[in-house]
């Protein structure tokens, strides 16, 4: 009897993963509310001199990359190749444009002397320490996830181009589809706490 | 024999419906972030990005249409993350 591939354990399999990921990232989170609620005035000011606009950005730049890939996981299932392989690599240079703006947004707070163990903030505020610790560490490993996601959707994208991920075998896709929603869930949590206190 | 892939997906104008609306409550989620409502800003932003969140995972990650295994366990770890997070409240407000 020719085996057939398990696709729904395989999917098990990722979301058992994920649930990690939301443990660690929750960790992390509560770690933050938890000095939130202790120098409440000092994480406003710190949050005030994070860029909106840059944030902003970078939450409909998600939203949209998340959109794409559910997009290619539906045409693949169409036998719609062209779209799937448009979704891929639209997400793909969604999550490269974040990280361009990632990049100018982390320049320009270490250029005004913003970073881990920094003078500035060694000698400032410890709440103010406390915010820029965590923003460094969230977004950074939140950056971290995007480059791995974006290497999954790459992979995945040529697997579709070279004919392995077909509409009859398409969970490394599925699979990819939902580490990428993941990361962008992630953001959506990301993106109030960080840069809209008041 | 039919068991072996499933094949619901959502249509392209359901999906970018839901990143409309996704769009919809992260300007909500901004606009009300200028009106200073004191602690409620924090409860305000944590309920919408709970909501653009379950969008997320409803529709986007498909989990509205999977089976008991993925929903329950999925429930489970949020269940854990909420002890997690009140557990941690519980210790550090009666210090």
């Amino acid at each position: 009897m020719a085996s057939h591939p398990d696709e729904s354990g395989k999917k098990l399999g990722m979301w058992l993963f994920l649930y990690t990921e939301i443990i660690l990232f929750g960790g992390l989170f509560v770690l933050y509310a938890v000095y939130f609620s202790r120098y409440f005035g000092d994480f406003k000011e710190s949050g005030k001199t994070l860029n909106r606009l840059i944030g902003l950005m970078n939450t409909v730049i998600l939203l949209f990359s998340s959109f794409a890939v559910a997009a290619a996981v539906t045409a693949i299932q169409k036998k719609e190749k062209k779209i799937a392989l448009t979704g891929l690599a639209t997400a793909t240079l969604c999550g490269l444009i974040f990280l361009v703006n990632k990049y100018f947004e982390w320049g320009h707070k270490i250029e005004a002397g913003i970073y881990p163990n920094s003078e500035k903030l060694v000698s400032g505020p410890h709440g103010q320490n406390m915010f820029f610790g965590l923003y460094y560490v969230i977004t950074g490993l939140h950056g971290v996830h995007i480059i791995i996601g974006m290497t999954l959707l790459i992979i995945s994208l040529v697997f579709v181009l070279e004919g392995k991920v077909t509409s009859e075998r398409f969970a490394l896709l599925e699979n990819s589809g939902l580490y990428w929603h993941l990361v962008d869930l992630i953001w959506i949590f990301i993106f109030p706490l960080f840069y809209l206190i008041i | 024999m039919e068991k072996t892939h499933h094949s619901h997906y959502l249509e392209y104008r359901t999906l970018f419906s839901i990143f409309l609306l996704l769009l919809m409550f992260t300007g909500i989620t901004v606009g009300v972030s200028y009106i200073d409502l004191g602690v409620f800003n924090v409860w305000i932003s944590l309920l919408i990005a709970s909501v653009k969140g379950s969008l997320v995972l409803l529709f986007f990650m498909h989990m509205k249409y999977e089976g008991r295994a993925l929903i329950f366990s999925f429930l489970g770890t949020i269940f854990f993350l909420f002890i997690m997070i009140s557990f941690t409240f519980w210790d550090v407000s009666f210090r």
